[in-house]
This record gives structure tokens, C-alpha cells and sequence, in this order.
């Protein structure tokens, strides 16, 4: 088909987190436009943060994000922590790890069922998928997967959004031997559920897209990382954590110092895909048979295969919550003493987030207040990729025509997950 | 004729919305007694023509100030969600520090382009019908008010400090392990979740009609705070209520 004229201009996307637009111009058969937008309103986390005091730190950090709370909480309590010199129990390493793989479940489902599955299934939304007599089953099953993450969340945090149990150096409120026990039984039993989640994305056709990038996760020398790493790149290796500044301007910045247009490229990807790509081989067995099952290899740079990357890694979670409650189990949940010696200083934490890399960095005065805050959202590390991405993608699908091309970007976009609500610092970055 | 629902989203975390979302195993039957038709967060459908507005978020924008008054004129219900939208919330801190600085502070030298104020909780920029408190909501807190309304009875809105909940709970008050809280002059309702939880009230369900602001005030000083810190307390979800407990 000739397509001379193309005029997209999708209005606040629909099934993300947070307001975007995509907007693509063509005439004459040439692209003239493509633009990926943010729309949502600033939010401001610097001053939020600045001038409190640590107790509460952690507390406001969670309100950047309701999807991933969790991992803004464990970004904000490991970089207090790293600022005070505290080094946690194992206990409570194992606990927060436990925490993170509730949030982990409930993120990825919430976005592979409700937000990208409707796409694939020719529907609006999960809610019109309930009412379908074929679909209805799978998205029951959704449902339950993601009552699980968040039940995971309730029960060692204390609720799915926003938990309270969570603090600094510590839980304020223990899970008892038969919270453990329980959720044993729930982890155990999501497993054919899982198999069926894997059939079911297995049966959706992907765009064989692809655009090479790089790819940036937190790796750990023992464990698929999550809370605990270095900053991995698939381009340039390994790079520790007080770097991030560097990594992050380097790569986010397109238009910025020459020092980074001499690097390497103009954007990079973190997520799921970007994770499975830097730590593959430190999935569980069951994720890296998913992973078979689904095509999904490193080095993939197929956008869409975010999504699949989102499967494989909810399967690798849930097994290793059910090894993380069976060491709890072993040790035996004791009564600390939660200790926070307050003293000035700088600390840096880093997670890995549902959608990708979270850095928290806090300077903090003698007496425990705040006195610089600078937070590195995932998102924002992606909104230059998905604009290379998008530049790529429309001028190759340019003879599908209109409406078939706007489903592909938005479906692009999505692939990403992209948490837009939390993503004030792209506006940041791009006009310094 | 099943209510036709719709929900925004305004300046937020987005938490509240998520806590619908979070009604998993009531979403059948949610789905089956309303008839949601506009909520972008997840779904591609959208129509104009709702009878109820749930609201997330604070408005600090000026196009914000626009969407409300569209959604006021459309809608015959509109409640705000949790503290963003019923007291700021978490968005008033930025309202202690001058504008200007806020967005020298965030945007450098491009300041002056960006449209933001003050932030407001909903009922001050349009008459709302109800509110739903929390940071976040409580789902079953959710569920019970759109009963309510299916029923065609007046929401509930608790007002018992959320101490009266947290003794039936069987919770040791946190005062008496050196902690400090706000559960003495915040709206009840959440079964005192936090304190449960491990933690302290922050009064995210904001102050109850009638708060003894001084006792509290006194209480704080008692257990070892410095006024700053009864600032900070007090500011977390509140900082926009400044009128109220300053
Ligand atoms: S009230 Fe709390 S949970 Fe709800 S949107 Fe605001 S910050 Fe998020
Ligand atoms: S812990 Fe807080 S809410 Fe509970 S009784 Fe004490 S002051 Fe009240
Ligand atoms: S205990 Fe306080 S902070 Fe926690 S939910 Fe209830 S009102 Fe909000």
C-alpha cells in the first residue's frame, strides 16, 4: 500500500502509568515527525525530599510511585543506610528481598494482563476481556497471579501499596513462622499457573522488530540482581555505584557534553529485557526453561520482547521466593533491635525496579536531615530509547497505514511499561 | 441502569487508582454492577458521558484547574481518592518552598516555561459530593462507599481519631516505646493499618473535624519533640491544612 499521508497524534496514551503522547507526521510518503511527549505534570521529589528528616525519608519516597513503592522504599532505606554506615541483618536483607518479589509479581502481571494483553487479544481493556466468555479464564488467572504479589507484599509489609513495615535498618513488624508457611503454600501453588501464563504470551504473535542498543542493569557476582549490585552495561561492563552520575548523563542526555556523544550511543534501555540480557544466565531453571520456551536469548533487542522478558522473570521470582521463605524458615524469624546511628554523610542505593534501574542519593546534615536528594527513575532512562525506537519503527511499517501503525507504537511504547508518573527527571536532563 | 464510572487521573503517584485495580477478586462482580467507561490508566475505550468521577491526584497546574471544571460540569458525583486529592497530600511540601525556587531547584534555567501552582486538593478548586481518605485508599473502604451508593444512601465517613481503632486492635500505643504519632487527631478508618503494620500514624487520612490540635501539639513536645519536628509531623500529608494545625 502507497501511504503518502499519516498524521498520529495519540492523545495521553491509555494502559500506561502516567500521561504521553505520541505524535507522528508524514506527507509525500516522507516522515516528518515522530515524537514520543511527557505530558505529566512535575512532581518535584528534590524538594519534596530536601530538608526531612531520615525517619520519614523513606516514607515520602514511596509516594513517587504507587506501582513500584516498594522499590522506591528500598532505594531510600539503602541509600539512609549507606549514608549512616549501617549494614543490615540477614534476616532483614532476606525479608526486603521477599518484599521486592511480591512487588515484582504484582508489577509485571499488572502490566502483562491489564495493560499489554488487551493489545494482543484485539481489546480495549481487561475489564471488556472479563466480560468475553474465551478470554474470561485467562484474565481470572491474571487476577489471582497478581493477588498473590500483592498478598506477598501485605504480608511481609504490612499492604500492597505503599507498606509501612519497612525501615531503616529493619522491620518494624515480623511475619510469624505460619505467615512463612502460608505463602510457601501460595508460591508452590502458583506454579501451574505459571505454565499457563507462559502458554498464553507464548500464543501472541510479536513484531520481528529489532534496533540495537545497549542495555543497562544492576548485576550481582552471586545472584540475578535485584537489590544488591553493580551497574551493568552490555556495551562498556561493569561500572560501581557512586559512577551512576556518569552512566546516567552519558547515556540520557542526547543532546549534552561531547564527553558523551564519544562514549557510545544516543540512549539505552533498562527493564526486564535489559536484565535478562546483562544476567541471564543467573535466571532460576524454571525462568531460563520459560525463556526457551519463548525464544527469548540474549542478546535480544527486539523492544517488544520486554514483555516476554516480563514473563520469564515472574517465573524466576516466584521460585526464588519460595527459596527465600524456605532459608527464613531455616534461620527462623527473630526480634531485633533496630539501631540507626545518625550522622552526616553521603549514601547511594540502587535497586533494580519493575521497570528498570532506581538510584536514590542522599546527603544528609549531622542530625539526620536531608540535605541534597537526587533520584535516577527508570523511566526517564527510557524515554530517549523509545524515541530512537519509535524513529526506527515508523519509517519500516510506514506501508501498513495509519491505524495499523498507530497500534504499533502504542504497542511499542507499552512494551516498556513506561511509569511516566515518576518520571519527572527526563524534563531535567534534557535542558541543562 | 448501571452508574457509569469514570476515573482521573491528576498530579499523583497513582496508588489510589492501583488500589481499584488491587480489588482482584472483586473486580467481577465491580465490573458487573458498574459500568466503567473512562479510566486511561487501563483502558483504550473513553467516553464523556459518566455518572460518577473518582479523582487521584492534587491539581498543580493551571490546565488542571481546566480538566476539573470539565469533569464538575459532566459528572453528578465527583470524589476525589486518598490524600492527594482530598488533602494534597504528599504535593504541599513543595507549597513551603517559594514557586520560583521549586522550579530553579528542578528546572534550572528554564523555569519560567513550566506551568505549575501551588498544590490544591480537589474541593478547592470544585464542590465535590464525598471523598475517600487515605494514602492509599483502603479497598474495602472503596467498595463499601460504592455500595453505598449503589444503594442510594450517603457514604459514610468515619471521624473517631484513628487511637480508637488502634486500642480495639489490641496495638501497644507507639508513645509508650518513644515513638510519636498522629493517630490522636487523624480521621479513623484504616483500622490504624501503620501502627499495626510497625509502624506510627502519619495522618495520611487527614485531621478529624474536630482536632484538639494542642493536645497533640503538647504530646509531641512531651515525648521529645522540637517544634521543627512537629512541623515535620504534622506536614507530611498535611502540609496544605496548614491553617488548621499551625
Ligand atoms: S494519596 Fe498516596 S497512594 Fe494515593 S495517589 Fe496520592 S501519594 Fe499515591
Ligand atoms: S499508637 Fe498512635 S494511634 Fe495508636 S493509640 Fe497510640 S497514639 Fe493512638
Ligand atoms: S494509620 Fe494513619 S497513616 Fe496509616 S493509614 Fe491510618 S491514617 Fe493513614
Amino acid at each position: 500500500m502507497e501511504v503518502s499521508r499519516i498524521d498520529i497524534n495519540v492523545h495521553q496514551l491509555t494502559r500506561v502509568e502516567g500521561h504521553g503522547n505520541i505524535i507522528v507526521k508524514v506527507s509525500d510518503g516522507k516522515v516528518e515527525e515522530v515524537r514520543w511527549e511527557i505530558t505529566e505534570s512535575p512532581r518535584f521529589f528534590e524538594v519534596m525530599l530536601q530538608g526531612r528528616r531520615w525517619k520519614d525519608v523513606h516514607v515520602i519516597a514511596s509516594r513517587i510511585c504507587g506501582i513500584c513503592s516498594v522499590s522506591h522504599q528500598l532505594a531510600s532505606l539503602e541509600a539512609t543506610e549507606a549514608a549512616f554506615g549501617i549494614r543490615p541483618s540477614e534476616q532483614t536483607i532476606l525479608l526486603r528481598k521477599l518484599l521486592y518479589v511480591g512487588e515484582v509479581i504484582e508489577s509485571h502481571i499488572l502490566h502483562l494482563y491489564l495493560l499489554a494483553a488487551p493489545d494482543f487479544l484485539g481489546a480495549g481493556s481487561v475489564f471488556s476481556l472479563l466480560d468475553s466468555p474465551e478470554h474470561k479464564d485467562e484474565v481470572l488467572r491474571g487476577l489471582r497471579l497478581k493477588k498473590l504479589g500483592n498478598d506477598i507484599m501485605e504480608m511481609i509489609g504490612g499492604r500492597a501499596v505503599h507498606p509501612q513495615a519497612a525501615t531503616v535498618n529493619g522491620f518494624g513488624r515480623l511475619p510469624s513462622t505460619e505467615d512463612l508457611l502460608y505463602l510457601q503454600g501460595r508460591l508452590r501453588n502458583a506454579l501451574p499457573e505459571l505454565e499457563a501464563m507462559v502458554q498464553l504470551f507464548k500464543g501472541f504473535e510479536l513484531p520481528q522488530f529489532t534496533r540495537e542498543t545497549e542495555y543497562i542493569a544492576l548485576k550481582h557476582p552471586q545472584e540475578y540482581a535485584w537489590i544488591y549490585g553493580y551497574i551493568s552495561s552490555t556495551d562498556t561492563g561493569l561500572a560501581t555505584l557512586d559512577q551512576y552520575l556518569e552512566v546516567a548523563n552519558e547515556y540520557c542526555v542526547p543532546h549534552s557534553t561531547a564527553k558523551f556523544a564519544k562514549h557510545a550511543r544516543e540512549s539505552y534501555a533498562v527493564g526486564a529485557l535489559a536484565r535478562i540480557n546483562n544476567n541471564y544466565e543467573q535466571l532460576n531453571p524454571m525462568a531460563k526453561m520459560a525463556a526457551d520456551e519463548l525464544g527469548l536469548k540474549p542478546l535480544c533487542c527486539n523492544p517488544f520482547m520486554n514483555n516476554i522478558a516480563q514473563v520469564v522473570e515472574t517465573v524466576h521470582v516466584v521460585e526464588e521466593g519460595i527459596d527465600l521463605v524456605e532459608q527464613l524458615l531455616r534461620i527462623g524469624i527473630q526480634e531485633e533491635d533496630i539501631v540507626v546511628p545518625v550522622k552526616a554523610g553521603r549514601g547511594i542505593g540502587a535497586v533494580e525496579a519493575p521497570r528498570g534501574l532506581l538510584i536514590h542519593d542522599y546527603t544528609y546534615d549531622e542530625n539526620g536531615y536531608i540535605v541534597e536528594a537526587n533520584c535516577v527513575i527508570p523511566t526517564n532512562q527510557n524515554h530517549a530509547n523509545i524515541q530512537r525506537d519509535l524513529e526506527v519503527l515508523v519509517p519500516r511499517y510506514l506501508d501498513r497505514g495509519e491505524n495499523e501503525l498507530r497500534l504499533l507504537c502504542e504497542m511499542l511504547v507499552r512494551s516498556y511499561d513506561p511509569c511516566i508518573s515518576c518520571s519527572t527527571h527526563m524534563l531535567r536532563l534534557e535542558l541543562r | 441502569m448501571k452508574p457509569k464510572i469514570a476515573v482521573f487521573d491528576f498530579t499523583c503517584c497513582e496508588g489510589c487508582q492501583l488500589q481499584i485495580l488491587n480489588c482482584e477478586q472483586e473486580m467481577p462482580d465491580l465490573v458487573a454492577a458498574l459500568d466503567i467507561i473512562t479510566f486511561r490508566e487501563v483502558m483504550t475505550e473513553r467516553s464523556d458521558h459518566y455518572d460518577i468521577a473518582f479523582i487521584d491526584g492534587s491539581c498543580t497546574t493551571e490546565s488542571e484547574i481546566a480538566r476539573l471544571k470539565e469533569i464538575r460540569q459532566r459528572a453528578k458525583m465527583v470524589i476525589p481518592i486518598g490524600a492527594c486529592a482530598c488533602l494534597g497530600g504528599v504535593n504541599c511540601f513543595k507549597n513551603l518552598h517559594p514557586m520560583e525556587d521549586v522550579l530553579k531547584a528542578v528546572y534550572g534555567q528554564a523555569a519560567p516555561y513550566y506551568d505549575t501552582i501551588p498544590a490544591r486538593p480537589i474541593h478547592a478548586v470544585i464542590p465535590i459530593d464525598f471523598f475517600i481518605p487515605g494514602c492509599p485508599i483502603v479497598k474495602e473502604e472503596f467498595i463499601r462507599v460504592v455500595q453505598e451508593i449503589l444503594a442510594g444512601k450517603a457514604p459514610y465517613l468515619p471521624n473517631d481519631p484513628v487511637c480508637a481503632e488502634c486500642k480495639m486492635v489490641g496495638n501497644v500505643c507507639v508513645f509508650d516505646k518513644g515513638q510519636t504519632c498522629l493517630g490522636p487527631v487523624t480521621r479513623g478508618g484504616c483500622k490504624a493499618t501503620c501502627v499495626t503494620g510497625g509502624a506510627v500514624c502519619w495522618g495520611c487520612r487527614g485531621l478529624i473535624d474536630e482536632p484538639n490540635i494542642n493536645a497533640e501539639k503538647e504530646i509531641l513536645e512531651k515525648a521529645g519533640l522540637s517544634i521543627k519536628d512537629i512541623v515535620e509531623e504534622f506536614s507530611l500529608f498535611n502540609a496544605c491544612q496548614e491553617d488548621v494545625w499551625k
